[in-house]
């Protein structure tokens, strides 16, 4: 489904079922794109005349804007879409809205929706030369934000051989730990843990390839990577934690939880950080802390990923 | 006027009946098994060599969108769908629009379907008023009407004194209660079987336990109250083995199984395949092979479509929007054949749970050919390959997950009381 008959990345949907090949390429060719940032003309003409459409059916503001920006450092015409949809088959649906902006003649669509599967959905109902970028899908898949995070882990580490991961928080709700852990598995990463209460670790969590705890402390001994999650509490039901309270004791990143990791430990967030209730502040301030990193990182990672699927040749999966 | 059906293997469970016989059919009913009754006057045959003749389909479970949601499909469209899968009569689940909860809608819809004179329809009356699980309907007048039972179909009935009560007023009358059990809480906003497939694709997800527990719960209520029940479509192989209990301690339980669930589990999904978005979910293989093993148990004793036929809108939209449900009318026979052809079940059997079995779960006197019965037949060819294509399906509904099967044994013929009502074309 993402790549075409000639093993060419056409949509970036989900890192499941991706090369480790494809995942190195988007990061290689990422570095090449970090310098531009820095530079007096910021642009390149890679995707001039394009036109690219951030469709986001749930809100979002971060994630909406780097892509505008990569969108635009490619030199690629950008609108920007929050349409409100209903949920039932009354008025127009996900593949109705998609059909009229596809008529204006789009050439890629950013999609992001509340509902798993959405990118997918849209994907199977574009013609060939439309492609899309899953911006976040419900529970599903959050591809470009693993793949920043990958980008600026190995920024740090080098290389994922020898290392051990923590994934803290709401895995349960969370596309993006999906992602996360689809993306370090494909890249070689000998162990990634997940770490929550039950009531956030998914059934049979195990099965995506993550060690599961619910101690901490434990999860996080001896980890050189630790990834918090951000608690959406919109989404807690009241059931799921106790409190903020007991929640931000036993799950929230301290330094003295901290202490339990390596020394040189990388503490990361895909943000919006709730400052005392995963994270204390001085951590997420810290030394450790490379979150602005990723927030940087994103805009270069998602380039990549748009110059990939809008025909560069590269990112050709091996036969 | 007299037709004859002649070379056919008759397969009639229900009378121990299997062999090459004719059948002589006189107004309307069976008129002779083997031997013409005195004074019978030939004037059409059907020559149904090579074929197999049994008695009419019965599908305990179809929805068939009319009155209410005919922008889906209405009856006349499902009704011809129906007769080209052998079915002969339905049991439809009283959530319609209006609900079935009073007499004149039940007679309504049998008098609609008898003008359209394809399959039988006999309808289950509502359990509680507008199926909201707060106060009893008129279940004497309900039964008066044609109902064949009572049930409260998807809709929860969360007051276990609200069950208990309709349970024992459903009894007085003797009207067989039909149930969905589910425990609500349990099954949330869910959409998959709880397990890898919902931890993969981050779909909300509804656990085992919501079956167990609703099961558990209304086997309670049966022990105190005795109310003859049936459950619908069990998914899980706890509930099975549940029910194997109640059974063999005298609970006066029955259940079914969607043909469906039979040959699909969690892992068809695949990616967003909203095709495969039911009720009660696909669940694992585990689950699937417990269903299969209680129907040759006889713990489960019908299989039955469940069918849910859709516009296509239903089904494009991300998987947790799509409405649940299979157009299953015309799968019902190939799916359980399939089980023949699996070496599950002998043919008998496999008919019995469409047949046989299903009329004594209704109540009626229906799904068997002995002198006197109405004739309401089906033949198939069971040495017919073929592959579904759904786009070519009768059916308003072309939303059926078993696209490019290939199946064994096909309807040729159907007869509703005497009248061939569909004879496949070419």
């Amino acid at each position: 489904m993402q790549y075409d008959s000639s093993g060419r990345l056409r949509h970036f949907l989900t890192i499941e079922g991706l090369e480790r090949e494809t995942l190195v390429h988007i990061l290689d060719t990422a570095e090449t794109f970090i310098s531009f940032g820095e530079r007096e003309i910021k642009k390149v003409p890679i995707l001039r005349g394009k036109t690219v459409v951030n469709l986001f059916f749930e809100n979002s503001t971060r994630t909406r804007t780097t892509f505008e920006i990569a969108a635009k450092r490619l030199s690629a015409d950008v609108i920007n879409l929050n349409p409100t949809r209903l949920s039932t088959s009354k008025g127009e649906s996900v593949l109705d809205t998609v059909r009229n902006l596809e008529a204006m003649h789009t050439d890629l669509f950013v999609v992001r929706d509340a509902h798993s599967g959405a990118a997918y959905l849209i994907a199977q109902h574009v013609p060939s030369h439309v492609a899309i970028i899953n911006a976040g899908d419900g529970r599903h898949a959050h591809p470009t934000q693993a793949m920043l995070d990958v980008f600026t882990i190995r920024q740090h580490k080098h290389e994922f051989k020898n290392l051990r991961v923590a994934i803290v928080g709401d895995i349960l709700h969370s596309r993006v730990a999906r992602s996360q852990i689809h993306a370090l598995n494909i890249l070689g990463t000998p162990e990634v843990r997940v770490v929550a209460p039950k009531t956030l670790l998914p059934t049979e969590v195990e099965r995506l390839g993550v060690h599961p705890y619910t101690d901490m402390r434990r999860g996080l001994k001896d980890v050189d990577v630790v990834i918090m999650l951000r608690l959406q509490l919109e989404r807690m039901q009241g059931t799921l934690i106790a409190s903020e309270q007991e929640y931000f004791n036993l799950y929230g990143l301290t330094e003295d939880k901290l202490a339990q990791a390596k020394p040189d430990v990388l503490v990361m967030h895909p943000g919006p950080i709730n400052r005392g209730l995963e994270i204390a502040s001085d951590v997420a301030d810290g030394p450790h802390s490379v979150i602005l990193d990723q927030v940087t990182n994103g805009i270069a990672v998602r380039m990549s990923i748009m110059a990939m699927v809008m025909g560069g040749q590269a990112g050709r999966k091996k036969a | 006027m007299g037709l004859v059906i002649t070379n056919g293997r008759v397969i009639d469970p229900a009378n121990d009946v299997d062999g090459v016989n004719t059948l002589y059919i006189n107004d309307g009913f069976i008129a002779g098994v083997g031997d013409p009754p005195t004074d019978f006057e030939t004037e059409r045959e059907i020559d149904a060599s090579g074929l197999i003749v049994c008695p009419g389909l019965i599908d305990i479970r179809a929805r068939l969108r009319e009155p209410g949601q005919e922008y889906k499909a209405t009856l006349d469209s499902e009704l011809s769908a129906a007769i080209a899968g052998g079915i002969t009569t339905l049991c439809i689940p009283p959530d319609t629009d209006p609900v079935i909860d009073n007499p004149a809608m039940a007679q309504m819809i049998r008098q609609r379907a008898w003008q359209i004179g394809k399959s039988f329809i006999h309808p289950l009356g509502a359990l509680t008023q507008g199926l909201k699980g707060e106060s009893l309907t008129n279940m004497h007048a309900l039964g008066g009407a044609g109902c064949v039972g009572v049930s409260n179909a998807l809709a929860p009935v969360k007051d276990t004194v609200v069950m208990r009560r309709a349970m024992q007023y459903a009894c007085t009358f003797d009207l067989t209660v039909f149930l969905n059990s589910q425990d609500p809480w349990l099954r949330g906003n869910g959409v998959v079987h709880e397990g890898e497939i919902s931890t993969r694709l981050g779909l909300p997800a509804i656990p085992e336990a919501a079956e167990t527990v609703g099961v558990a719960r209304d086997l309670a209520l049966i022990e105190t109250t005795y109310a003859r029940c049936h459950f619908n479509g069990l998914s899980t192989a706890r509930a099975v083995d549940m029910l194997a209990h109640a059974k063999s301690v005298g609970l006066p339980v029955s259940a079914d199984v969607t043909a469906h669930h039979l040959h699909l589990t969690e892992h068809d999904i695949g990616f967003f395949n909203t095709l495969c978005h039911v009720s009660p979910p696909l669940r694992g293989q585990r689950d699937r092979d417990r269903l299969r093993s209680a129907l040759k148990e006889g713990v489960i004793s019908a299989i039955c479509s469940d069918h849910q036929p859709h516009e296509p809108d239903a089904k494009l939209t991300p998987f947790s929007e799509s409405e649940p449900g299979i157009s299953g009318l015309e799968t019902l026979l190939p799916l359980t054949l399939k089980l023949v052809d699996d070496g599950l079940l002998d043919m008998p059997e496999a008919i019995s749970l469409l047949t046989a079995n299903p009329a004594r779960i209704l109540g009626i006197d229906s799904g068997h050919l002995g002198v006197g019965a109405t004739a309401d037949i089906c033949i198939f060819d069971w040495d017919e390959h073929w592959v579904l294509d759904r786009n070519k399906m009768v059916s308003r509904g072309k939303n059926n997950p078993f696209q490019n099967w290939e199946f064994r044994g096909r309807v040729t013929h159907t007869l509703v009381g005497g009248e061939p009502a569909y004879g496949r074309p070419g």
